[in-house]
């Protein structure tokens, strides 16, 4: 009951008046926080005019009008002593409303100096202040408030008071985790060595960053507070001599036989008030959730599908070369944006891997190489999708195939070997494991044959006790162990054509060249046919039989290796060449696009 | 593994003793002339002194607390100042009703829940609109409010259920199940709000992993790798979710229980905290303590079959 809401904290720069009134009329324009606001209002208005509403005073029973229905002198009837329900569902939205305000103003009151204090101070409080809390959450509030409530009789004031006390940690942890996350920051270090006193850094900067993450656990702490006073209430340990809407609910159930309909007026208004309150609090949070991500990204507003940019030089195969095994033409690749736009990321792309080639995708971060190369394996992220072009591999275009027929190809036809080993092994299951289920799904064998095949390929990529690695989990291995283990994974189905993006980019450079040669070693074995992202022509030269030359999501130069370095003709190409020269690697600052990063986030 | 659990099993004694020497002190300071209180206006001074003495409320109060701490360690809390029941016989005897109920009711909340957040993770859209609106109506509505319209509409109206009574486990099953189900759909919304958001987030996060990919360019179908791997990464958070919610449903019995007059720890705990019964109130709030150390213990070493980087050697 006293879990703190997860709260997004905004970034202080961009908190100011003008930004706190934009957020306000957001939540106005917002269908939902508008609505949860008009209740909100129409309550406490109900509470503060309870008088001017009716004319019926809440405590006064009469014996001439036990449960007496609705009518003209009960608009809502009497209850079961005769008082009338409208007068005493008006007051009791006083009272509730008084002892959850009092409650939450006493948990954020603690919470916030607590938590102010604990994260910009730290040291001995921070230690204190964080036990405290956690001892306070340990025990469900309500055999806290019942064993107060022996002590201290059944004042409801006293026991808000407590439950304010008891839920203090929601906002000292809120409070905490963002003074924390922003005394450290450059602004707050300015203002310091700007000379500015610690009170005023606390006002200025740190406050502004948690104003708005309070409003929305105050929301929150609220509505727990009208459901626990109700609760306490209801238990018939409160105090009976005012009117609430839990002492209203614990006399209805008691005649819930003869007149159920007394339930519903304090039932509705519990209900409605909470929901009221926490969809308030889902609103701001969403608003703010929004307004922290800066609002919508800029979209290149491109036409759905389109083939577009020159075409690609192509240099002749040597004579006598192998039957193609995988022909991408025309590929179009792009992600769906809200907003019904199309951000395109692949082009048209065209290319052809033969038989048993090593075939060489290279081009700078952000060109499409791995776009493209998810393409063909059809595991695009999230909006991501294909949009024009084929994708024919062995006679079948891959970008028609269903979910199911693709399942049966990846593994056993086409694998992948990943770009970055670590965030690629599933860090749950150990190693074996996860060699060995993919076997026994795409090949239908058993786990000991698995198993077996497993060691033996972990063996073959080098591993130098596979056993060992076999049962162990991926974190405890290193890097270049880890990508063996995603090659034996990639060739343990025995495919035809294995896609591999920068195997090498995340490695040390030692073991770069180690996990070449291994490549190489089990293509010439296997005899299976590779596509090789990269962006380092040091790996065509080294691996490669044929190369495509990737640029802005369009092939610009394609053709056997031999060749292409012997007579680079499109401009980009030549410039990758003279980065070689000068640099001794591609990678940099040779780029001309002007969008790599946006691409980039667009496969995110 | 072994040192781990004596370690935690050590923090939540001194997690304990801390809870109940707050509690004590609290409550005997405030607990009045007690002897006056047991006996009634009509007792004459001298039998309400020498019910106190009885009592042992003539000691100061560390020689009270020292011997209640010293009777607590042997498993000896007193006896109910209005019965004479030993306390531990009286929660005992109400333990087992109230932890079957909040056993019960925490299967049906994580079952429901991990269905509720698997499906809106995956479905999106409709799917996942609906897990909102339960998310806020779960949590914003009071569980002893769902329970009060549930025993109107399903007991007192269509008939299906007994509006109130228990049949203990081992009696019957049957009779367990259909007593507490009411109890069980009331005590659950709040903790299915709570799990099922954190599930649908953790396995939106989880699909989106690098390791998903690897896994399904391997040929392994999507619903295996969700159902198998990003399940098992997702359990970890939620265990964190339902460890917190198992505190939440443990305070909700005591309201419930009431609703539906099950003979549970909550009964007891109203009648104890009404007449100012300090040893029984005592005897809960340590009780209670146990049973939450205990589960976080437990959930602790789930923790750590989840996730191996959490498991300690």
């Amino acid at each position: 009951m006293t879990e703190s809401a997860i709260v997004p904290l905004p970034d202080a720069a961009a908190e100011g008046s003008a930004a706190r009134a934009h957020l306000m009329r957001r939540l106005l324009r917002n269908g939902t926080g508008l609505a949860a606001i008009i209740v909100l209002v129409l309550v406490v208005l109900g509470a503060i005019f309870a008088p001017l509403l009716t004319h019926a005073d809440p405590n006064k029973a009469d014996l001439n009008s036990l449960l007496a229905p609705i009518g003209p002198g009960h608009p809502l009837g009497a209850d079961a002593a005769g008082r009338d329900v409208l007068a005493r569902l008006l007051y009791g939205t006083r009272f509730s409303l008084a002892g959850a305000l009092l409650a939450t103003a006493i948990a954020a009151f603690i919470g916030v100096v607590a938590g102010l204090i604990a994260g910009y101070y730290q040291r001995w409080f921070e230690s204190i202040a964080s036990w405290a809390a956690s001892l306070l959450m340990a025990l469900p509030a309500i055999v806290i408030l019942l064993a107060a409530r022996a002590v201290l009789g059944p004042s409801m004031w006293m026991s808000m008071a407590v439950f304010g006390v008891l839920l203090s940690p929601a906002f000292y942890r809120l409070v905490y985790t963002a003074v924390v996350g922003v005394r450290n920051e450059l602004y707050v270090d300015a203002a310091r060595v700007a000379g500015v006193g610690d009170a005023s850094i606390i006002g200025r900067h740190i406050l502004a960053v948690v104003r708005a993450p309070i409003i929305i656990q105050a929301a929150m702490v609220m509505g727990i507070s009208i459901a626990i006073e109700a609760g306490l209430d209801f238990l018939g340990l409160g105090d009976s001599s005012i009117p609430t809407w839990g002492n209203m609910l614990n006399d209805a159930f008691s005649k819930m036989y003869q007149a159920p309909v007394l339930l519903i007026w304090p039932s509705a208004a519990i209900a409605l008030t909470s929901v009221a309150l926490v969809l308030f609090a889902n609103t701001l949070r969403d608003e703010l959730e929004r307004a922290g991500s800066g609002g919508r990204a800029k979209v290149q507003s491109t036409a759905t599908g389109t083939v577009f940019g020159e075409p690609a030089i192509v240099h002749a195969d040597e004579p006598g070369s192998a039957a193609p095994i995988l022909a991408v033409h025309d590929l179009v690749v792009g992600y769906d944006r809200p907003g019904g736009e199309f951000k395109q990321v692949v082009n048209g792309v065209s290319l052809t891997v033969r038989r048993g080639e090593v075939h060489g995708l290279i081009g700078e971060s952000g060109s499409g190489k791995t776009q493209t190369a998810w393409s063909i394996l059809r595991l695009l992220p999230e909006g991501g999708r294909i949009a024009a072009g084929t994708i024919v591999f062995d006679g079948v275009d891959l970008s028609t195939q269903s979910e199911k027929q693709l399942c049966r190809i990846r593994g056993r036809r086409i694998s992948y070997i990943p770009q970055e080993p670590m965030s690629n092994l599933d860090p749950s299951f150990t190693i074996g494991s996860q060699l060995v289920e993919p076997m026994v799904v795409a090949l239908g064998i058993s786990r000991a044959e698995a198993k077996r095949r497993a060691l033996s390929l972990l063996a073959r990529v080098g591993i130098p006790s596979p056993e060992r690695t076999f049962s162990s989990y991926p974190h405890e291995v290193s890097g270049g162990m880890a990508q063996r283990v995603l090659i034996a994974g990639a060739v343990s189905c025995e495919p035809d054509l294995v896609i591999a993006d920068e195997p090498t980019t995340a490695l040390d450079v030692t073991v770069q060249a180690e996990i070449l040669d291994l490549l190489r070693g089990l293509q010439r074995d296997l005899g299976v046919s590779i596509l090789i992202v990269t962006h380092n022509f040091g790996v065509v030269a080294d691996l490669c039989d044929r190369v495509s030359v990737m640029r802005e999501g369009r092939i610009v130069e394609s053709g056997p290796v031999r060749e292409l370095f012997r007579d680079p003709r499109h401009p980009y190409t030549r410039s990758l060449f003279d980065a070689i020269l000068e640099d001794g690697a591609a990678r940099g600052a040779l780029a001309h696009s002007s969008d790599r990063h946006t691409v980039k986030e667009g496969a995110r | 593994m072994l040192r781990f659990t004596i370690r935690r099993l050590i923090s939540g004694v001194i997690l304990l003793f801390v809870i109940s020497t707050l509690a004590y002190l609290l409550l005997y300071l405030g607990a009045g002339n007690v002897g006056r209180r047991i006996l009634g206006p009509q007792a004459s001074d001298a039998t309400v002194a020498l019910k106190n003495q009885q009592l042992g409320l003539d000691q100061p109060i560390v020689e009270r607390y020292l011997s209640w701490l010293g009777g607590a360690a042997r498993g000896d809390f007193g006896s109910s100042w209005f019965t004479q029941q030993p306390v531990v016989e009286a929660i005992t005897s109400r333990l087992a009703v109230t932890i079957s109920l909040v056993i019960g009711a925490t299967l049906v909340s994580a079952v429901i829940a991990i269905a509720l957040g698997v499906w809106a993770a995956r479905r999106r859209g409709w799917a996942d609109r609906l897990v909102q609106v339960i998310a806020v109506l779960g949590f914003a509505i009071p569980g002893f409010l769902l329970a009060v319209a549930l025993v109107n509409v399903f007991a007192l109206k269509l008939h299906w259920f007994r509006p109130t009574g228990y049949v203990p486990l081992s009696t019957s099953f049957g009779g367990w199940a259909t007593t507490v189900a009411l109890p069980i759909i009331a005590l659950s919304i709040g903790a299915v709000a709570a799990i099922a958001q954190q599930v649908r987030g953790s396995v939106i996060d989880g699909m989106r992993q690098d390791w998903v990919r690897t896994l399904r360019s391997r040929g392994l179908s999507e619903n295996r790798v969700v159902l198998k791997h990003v399940l098992r990464n997702a359990g970890g958070p939620a265990l964190a979710v339902l460890a917190v919610q198992f505190v939440g449903l443990l305070g909700g019995a005591v309201i419930v229980e009431q609703v539906f007059a099950i003979p549970g720890l909550g009964q007891v705990s109203v009648t104890a905290t009404a007449q100012g019964d300090v040893p029984l109130v005592m005897g809960l709030v340590v009780a209670v303590g146990a049973i939450v150390v205990i589960v976080n213990l437990v959930i602790d070493l789930m923790q750590g079959f989840l996730n191996p980087k959490a498991r300690v050697s």
